[in-house]
């Protein structure tokens, strides 16, 4: 099951082919080639949109007057303000905009944090294992159960007592976010270096008397790191959606010092019942877009990947078969089989979605 | 238990098949083994939120602190007993919570668990009919897409589920009341019942929290259909979040059983094409969707959070939100810790369902 059979490796092969999302293009066809490329445009604007928010946005995301006097509230979308303008007299549209920062600010960070910590553990944890195995698993199948909002929120009353200032508020977001996925990137990671850990190449490593740490970061981490930009991008939107229910619920970045969509969209709940749409509608509308378009990646990523899902591929490639092991996502929460070192085969799976876990 | 479920192909055989279930231990073991797992998940769920509510400081400050003089503060805190060492607090949290003790909320001064158990039947009240959505709406819409499988059926469904996903359950419940209550006026804007329901309802003898039930016990039609009307948008708005999920899981899955030797020769038997859907590649394709609602109870709950708050629908997550705008976190970790002992026992609850309808999944 492990098989790679990765004929596009071969050195004659162009570099550029050879980068992840390149060569998954290439190597797609027809319904998912259309999947994967509105995914990767949606996600260029989005990321373009954050670099270039200073430019596009025609107020800042706190300024509530401009030379000709006060914005005021709720005005109707038209005129100097495109979207109209919320409750609190800020320009929709900058707001929407400038929100752009906010979610890949901690998208990234949080990420980031979680693959560090998620890798590391499930290294460990896969390479010695024994009776700290046997905990982390415990551990994180509790946790991974656990429903991630409000665990989210717990961390986030312990690291910020509720809302904050911009750097406060973000890495409390991010770091709230980060201790829901760890699990996830710790099982892969497990899963994985349970495996690689039998193979001849490491006994033949250890023969030669690698040190532990030298047979881990060389000859496991690199083998077993191939799946991790799925799950990247599967964790990004996650996080995108984590980060916006924080903010609902009240766990925001205050308006005056950073833009947020989930706390925009609680401030309209009241504008929704008189009939005032555009201050919940487009908030609302771009953590749709930024959220599909970063899951029709990952997926499209995940089903080209994955062999019983992919129908057709393109002709004249020999497809890098990448099975993923360990699976994507979901490893369902505490089962006997958690606690067991099961056989990758167990763990592996691909009808898991991004779905699972938020 | 994830074994199957994340195994579409698991009843196509293949490796499934080649994996002999090892004969020790019948389906006795199995619950026994199951059943003591969950202690360790509770008590560390538990224990994680204790000590991280605890890194806050001591919740009578958390709460208090700024309104009252520091001697009178101290006091307080010393009467709650939170100027004991650490540890001592924390085993006596266990033993309370072995009890069904959650503590005493200190914003309302009343008891946790009775606060759990008025607003718990309004959550789960709420979740029965989401999941109730997802599974009418996401069972068939699988089935539809596997058939048609890479045909434009297909490609709308699956743009269908993943945006299902992306819409955060509260914009969706936005959405929801704009146009059905606020443009047609159709349906209720929130809440649970109109206050004369719920002022008829609250005269019943034994009443259940559950308003179906109570408005069913007043034998009024025009109470029943109150509640229904109530529970629709925010039933579909937590509801769609997990029919996506189901959809996908019921394609995946179907897709492997449509193309297994038995469906190839019932189809050669000449079972029509319906019939071969809905039975013959969707039964064996069930098992991974029983565990898959055990997995969606978690989501469900923290969705819940979020809706109750859009729809004004007062259950745990509605109360919830309202005890951390208070700063009363010993409300907050019992509900937290509550709902703990809720995902870990439905976790179980599926996974005997499951091993009691396939021998597969006990090994």
């Amino acid at each position: 099951m492990t098989t790679l059979t990765e004929t596009t490796l071969s050195p004659r092969a162009p570099l550029w082919t050879r980068l992840p999302v390149v060569h998954q293009l290439r190597q797609s066809v027809g319904l998912q080639r259309g999947m994967l490329v509105a995914g990767l445009v949606i996600t260029g604007v989005f990321i373009l949109t954050a670099i270039f928010a200073p430019l596009l946005a025609p107020y800042g995301y706190s300024q509530l007057r401009d030379d000709s006097g006060s914005f005021g509230a709720q005005q109707t979308p038209g005129g100097s303000h495109l979207l109209g303008t919320t409750v609190g007299g800020y320009d929709v549209l900058s707001r929407v905009i400038w929100g752009s920062q906010t979610a890949i600010t901690v998208m990234v960070i949080a990420v980031v944090l979680s693959i560090f910590a998620g890798v590391a553990l499930g290294l460990v944890s896969g390479y010695f294992g024994g009776w700290l195995d046997r905990v982390l698993v415990v551990i994180c199948d509790a946790v991974y159960a656990f429903p991630a909002l409000l665990l989210a929120i717990v961390m986030g009353i312990v690291i910020s007592g509720g809302r904050s200032g911009l750097w406060g508020g973000i890495f409390a977001a991010a770091i709230s976010i980060t201790v829901v996925f760890i699990p996830q990137y710790f099982r892969v990671i497990r899963a994985e270096t349970v495996r690689i850990k039998a193979e001849a190449y490491v006994e033949s490593a250890r023969v030669l008397g690698a040190s532990n740490g030298r047979i881990m970061f060389r000859h496991v981490l690199r083998n077993a790191t191939r799946t991790l930009p799925l799950i990247f991008t599967l964790n990004a939107s996650e996080a995108l959606l984590t980060l916006a229910g924080l903010g609902f619920i009240g766990f925001g970045i205050e308006p005056s010092s950073a833009a947020e969509w989930g706390y925009d969209l609680n401030k309209s709940l009241s504008d929704v019942s008189s009939g005032i749409w555009w201050t919940s509608l487009f908030p609302g509308l771009a953590i749709v877009l930024v959220v599909l378009g970063i899951t029709l990646v990952g997926e499209s990523l995940n089903d080209l990947a994955d062999p019983r899902l992919r129908s057709r591929r393109a002709p004249g490639k020999t497809a890098a078969t990448s099975v993923v092991p360990g699976g994507t996502l979901n490893a369902g929460p505490g089962g006997i089989d958690g606690l067991e070192a099961s056989s990758p085969a167990s763990d592996q799976h691909s009808n898991d979605d991004p779905f699972e876990a938020k | 238990m994830s074994t199957v479920a994340l195994k579409p192909s698991a009843p196509t055989g293949g490796r499934a098949s080649k994996k002999k279930p090892s004969q020790e231990g019948g389906i006795g073991r199995y619950l026994l083994i199951r059943f003591l797992l969950i202690i360790p998940t509770i008590f560390i769920l538990v224990t994680m939120v204790f000590w991280l509510m605890r890194a806050t400081g001591d919740p009578i400050t958390a709460a208090l602190g700024g309104r009252l003089a520091p001697e009178q503060l101290a006091e307080r805190i010393h009467e709650a007993g939170y100027d004991r060492p650490i540890l001592v607090q924390y085993f006596e949290y266990l033993g309370h919570i072995f009890t069904g003790n959650f503590g005493t909320t200190i914003s309302t001064n009343r008891p946790v668990s009775e606060v759990l158990l008025t607003y718990g039947a309004a959550t789960a009240e709420l979740v029965f009919y989401s999941l109730l959505v997802a599974l009418i709406v996401g069972i068939p819409l699988g089935m539809v897409a596997a058939y048609w499988r890479d045909k434009a059926p297909d490609a709308v469904l699956r743009v269908f589920a993943i945006l299902c996903y992306a819409t955060p359950v509260f914009f969706a419940g936005l959405l929801l009341k704009l146009v059905f209550a606020v443009w047609l006026k159709v349906l209720p804007v929130a809440g649970r019942a109109t206050t004369g329901s719920e002022l008829e309802m609250g005269f019943l003898p034994n009443k259940t929290g559950v308003y179906t039930i109570d408005a069913l016990q007043t034998g009024d039609p025009a109470v029943f259909g109150d509640v229904l009307a109530h529970a629709v948008l925010p039933a579909l708005a937590l509801g769609l979040l997990t029919a996506g999920v189901f959809l996908r899981l019921v394609r995946t899955n179907v897709i492997g059983t449509l193309g297994t030797d038995y469906v190839d020769a019932a189809r050669s038997r000449g079972v029509n094409e319906y019939r071969l859907v809905s039975k013959h590649a969707y039964r064996p394709a069930l098992i991974p969707i029983i565990t898959v609602i055990g997995l969606q109870i978690a989501l469900l709950l923290g969705g819940a959070v979020l809706t109750e708050t859009t729809f004004e629908w007062k259950g745990l997550g509605f109360i919830l939100i309202e005890f951390i705008k208070a700063r009363d976190f010993v409300a907050v970790q019992g509900i937290v810790a509550l709902l703990a002992v809720i995902v870990a026992l439905s976790n179980f609850i599926v996974d005997i369902i499951a091993a009691l309808i396939d021998p597969r999944v006990r090994y």
